[in-house]
């Protein structure tokens, strides 16, 4: 270890937390207790020293979760045991919101101020929370307790909602959904956090649904019931089929990602299939951080193993022998229960050196993320997990080249991956017959906002904006529909006169919108546009890794000059400066962050007249 | 080789170079500001950006490697409204009155920072502040990055009002050059910033005073103290010094030094970026260690 660390020690509590995660030191060498006769004629350093890198973000959330932030001394035993130095690990820490490098209380109260939970106040409760506790950061009377606004928690279907952080030995997180202020007044006094009550699916019974059909249906963590329920089906059929023969059928469905991009998930399989370098790596990308996006939560919390199935599907078909799930930490539940459904897939012979007895090895683990919208970018995620900064790579090289540990990646979305099993259960024809021509399948949709019943719908694509809100039960009685926000704030608005679009890629592209992560937010006419608007440029300001100028400065100028037009000191320009502004970010940035953060607010002034 | 096409007049490069190596084989005057000739591209500023024909977003001409066939453009409209707000967001936001080269672009793409309003006063707390959490603007000033000077050791002065985040520094201290990793990216968005280990003091820290972060720092963020003094006292004379390059006589690695004197005294001490033995790289003890020349 030659590295030169900070004039600090860590507590025994701090030591004992990355030890319950590290095991204990092997030697001096890497924090322990220097045993003169073991460590004086030994030398641990090098590349081996070198290489645990990754294991910094766990080693970071460990001390985090017990102790309730990362003291100097802490980070100095982080570093000792990882031969990291410290103003890395320093500029890693202080990149995700979720981990503290200042001191916090035990308990610190998330309280989300983000697009849905506006629409059912948020910004009352917040209101009442400084009026009755206090400002943000503030401390409870005994020191035990505060609380900070936060971005959008994925929870927009029960919303308002806050996520209560407990570090303690042992350490928990609490999602509060619905809240009142009454409820989060009496955490941060202390009290105990009530349980959440997980809501029904909306479309509970309904026959037709493909990829929802056991969500709310069957036991998410007994995998007995997911095998009575047809699971490991389709991981079976694979077998038969053979690598090849999966990625024919994931072809012949024309599957594409459901995170955003759209890209063909069949090309993107075979392309890492091809490839001569090992290994290869599977990610799925479960860090689900678009504001009004809570469907791969939905997936996760209750159908688990379709999750697991479908990863071992995926990794048999690319030759990929670790898959991680790159789990947003604002999802306590999912972890929780993902976690359990993994070591009872392990234990079972579903996961390991030889699934299902018949000679491949896959693995499986969840990397859980610390509060960084970015980490949802794919190779920020392979930062993330490699233990830097959460910061997107240029491309190219494209992940299916060089991806996580610069070895070719296949990285998918949650839905797209729980998509793959319908296809080997249905055939790639087969599945390619739901949907539209160039849209195949079923989507989940995040509706959320003023409707009656929020939460997650799956419809076949070409279903209209219409429709799926009139499954969402439509407006409550009196209120009248001002706009929709489609695709979460990367996405855009539509005028309620724009309803009958089709939900489909292709249709949404020619209207010069975007499905974006399946947000449908509908907004009813007490919403403030230009107020919504702010939060929305706020979001893309706290959420820039601050990497490249167009995004770093552009999110700051941009809200600035909203600023201006909503206190009234607008100059005049402003409506022009943000479309230049939106210019050079979408021309210019180096991921698609800054290259989104202007398209919600481009669109209200263009489609909803905002400003005029 | 590998032939392109920029501005519709072909170019050959060879392969594994940049769009960036053929634009200035063609003597194409590109604007870079966080590239670094002895560094990896970062590709962090993104001054320096083309257009490709039939991609969807502007290319980074310093890292993109050139393919055959591309048809790159530098003089579109789309490259030009990129540079050009680039430049403002810096010049908005940065103190870049010892960043020359910096201006002369402003200047050359018209750049208007102060439509962007006056800008906010220096954030004494800039170096504490958390990921994800701001305070809403007003928009009647320009955010800005200034910050106090840190003077904390006798040899190098930093000034991070002036740092425009091209990670330079970072990546000559890390693995790059240097291999201290004394200092880092630390914080997220608008307030990432350039920072020490819980911003210790630089004596404190992994430093050991290689001075290489100057070396490649393109707006004198990081300057010399010798300089910084003598900018404060208004006696700093870029035109009245001489430069003169000798071999550094501590040791026998036979390092170039370029010494810039002013007033028969050395003020600052460089090494070329293309010396074989440095690629502008020194030890302390050549970047810092002339005091007894000058000395009583």
């Amino acid at each position: 270890m030659d590295i030169k660390l900070i004039d600090a020690e860590a507590t025994a509590a701090e030591r004992a937390a990355l030890d319950h995660l590290l095991g204990p030191p092997t030697s001096s060498w890497e924090g322990g207790i220097r045993v003169p006769e073991r460590d004086t004629r030994t030398a641990a350093t090098g590349h081996a020293q070198r290489s645990r890198r990754h294991e910094l973000l766990p080693a970071l959330w460990a001390i985090q979760e017990r102790i309730g932030w990362i003291s100097p001394g802490a980070i100095n035993y982080v570093c000792e045991r990882l031969t990291v130095p410290p103003a890395d690990a320093y500029g890693v820490a202080t990149f995700y919101a979720m981990l503290s490098t200042e001191p916090r209380p035990s308990r610190v109260v998330h309280v989300c101020e983000d697009l849905a939970c506006r629409c059912h106040g948020s910004q009352e409760l917040i209101a009442q929370i400084e009026e009755r506790f206090g400002g943000e950061g503030e401390l409870s009377d005994d020191g035990s307790a505060t609380w900070y606004r936060s971005p959008c928690l994925g929870q927009c279907d029960r919303a308002p909602a806050v996520l209560v952080s407990d570090a303690s030995e042992t350490p928990r997180e609490s999602v509060l959904a619905p809240v009142t202020a009454s409820t989060a007044l009496a955490v941060l006094a202390g009290g105990e956090p009530p349980a959440l009550v997980f809501p029904p699916l909306p479309q509970e019974d309904e026959p037709s649904l493909r990829l929802l059909r056991r969500v709310g249906r069957v036991d998410p963590v007994s995998l007995d019931d997911y095998r009575a329920a047809g699971g490991y089906a389709a991981l079976r059929r694979a077998i038969e089929l053979g690598p090849d023969g999966v990625l024919r059928e994931v072809k012949d469905a024309k599957l594409q990602g459901r995170g955003g991009a759209a890209f063909p998930t069949g090309v993107k399989w075979e392309a890492v299939a091809r490839q001569p370098a090992r290994p290869h790596y599977l990610i799925c990308n479960a860090d689900e951080s678009e504001p009004g996006t809570f469907k791969d939560r939905a997936v996760i919390e209750g159908d688990p193993f379709a999750l697991i199935e479908a990863m071992t599907i995926a990794a048999y078909a690319t030759g990929c022998e670790l898959g991680y799930v790159y789990l947003r930490g604002e999802y306590p539940d999912a972890h929780r229960i993902l976690g359990a459904a993994i070591d009872a897939a392990r234990e079972r012979g579903l996961l390991g050196e030889d699934v299902m007895g018949e000679g491949f090895r896959f693995e499986l683990v969840i990397f859980k993320g610390a509060g960084a919208y970015i980490c949802g970018e794919e190779t920020a995620i392979f930062n993330s997990i490699e233990g830097f900064r959460g910061e997107p790579r240029n491309k190219p090289p494209f992940p299916v080249v060089e991806g996580v540990f610069s070895k070719p990646t296949v990285i998918n979305n949650v839905e797209t991956l729980v998509n793959v099993l319908e296809i080997l259960e249905r055939g790639g024809p087969g599945f390619a017959a739901v949907g539209t021509e160039a849209s195949t399948g079923t989507k989940l949709f995040c509706v959320s906002g003023h409707v009656v019943r929020p939460g997650v719908y799956e419809v076949e694509f070409g279903a209209t904006l219409r429709e799926l809100l009139e499954l969402a039960g439509g407006l409550a009685a009196g209120s009248e529909l001002q706009a929709v926000l489609l695709g979460g704030a990367a996405g855009g608005f539509l005028r309620p006169d724009e309803l009958d679009l089709p939900l489909t890629m292709e249709d949404a592209r020619a209207a010069k919108t975007t499905l974006g992560s399946g947000v449908v937010m509908a907004l009813d006419t007490t919403v403030d546009l230009p107020r919504f608007l702010q939060r929305i440029a706020a979001f893309f300001r706290d959420e820039s890794c601050g990497q490249c100028v167009p995004c770093r400065v552009g999110t700051v100028r941009q809200q600035e000059a909203l600023a201006r037009l909503v206190n009234g000191h607008g100059r005049g320009d402003e409506v022009e400066l943000i479309r230049e502004i939106g210019q050079c970010m979408r021309d210019a940035s180096i991921c698609g962050l800054g290259q989104t953060a202007s398209s919600a607010i481009e669109s209200a002034i263009d489609r909803l007249g905002v400003f005029k | 080789m590998v032939e392109f096409e920029v501005d519709g007049e072909p170019v050959k490069v060879f392969e594994g170079q940049t769009i960036l190596d053929g634009l200035r084989k063609k003597g194409i005057d590109t604007p870079t500001l966080c590239y670094g000739e002895t560094l990896r591209p970062a590709n962090v500023c993104r001054v320096c950006v083309v257009e490709i024909e039939g991609a969807r977003v502007l290319a980074p001409s310093c890292s993109r490697k050139a393919e055959p066939g591309m048809k790159v453009r530098t003089d579109s409209e789309r490259v030009r409204h990129s540079r050009r707000l680039v430049l403002e967001f810096l010049a908005s936001s940065t103190d870049l009155s010892t960043a020359p080269e910096a201006e002369a672009y402003c200047a050359e793409y018209e750049a208007a920072p102060e439509r962007y309003g006056p800008p906010a006063p220096p954030d004494p707390d800039r170096d504490r502040k958390r990921a994800g959490h701001h305070l809403e603007p007003d928009g009647l000033t320009a955010a800005t990055v200034y910050a106090p000077v840190k003077v904390d050791n006798e040899l190098y002065v930093r000034d991070y009002s002036k740092c425009i985040l091209c990670y330079k520094c970072v990546d000559a201290c890390g693995d790059q050059h240097q291999n201290t990793f004394a200092i880092t990216v630390a914080g997220r968005g608008f307030d990432a910033r350039i920072s020490t280990e819980y911003v210790v003091e630089l004596p404190e820290s992994a430093c050991v005073y290689c001075g290489n972060c100057i070396a490649v720092c393109p707006t004198g963020a990081l300057m010399f103290k010798s300089e910084h003094d003598l900018r404060a006292a208004g006696e700093w004379d870029a035109e009245g010094q001489t430069v003169t390059t000798t071999v550094c006589p501590y040791c026998g690695v036979g390092c170039n030094l370029d010494l810039h004197v002013q007033d028969n005294r050395i003020v600052k001490v460089t090494s070329p970026a293309d010396h074989d033995v440095t690629q502008g790289n020194l030890c302390i003890k050549g970047r810092f260690g002339f005091q007894h020349v000058q000395g009583p």
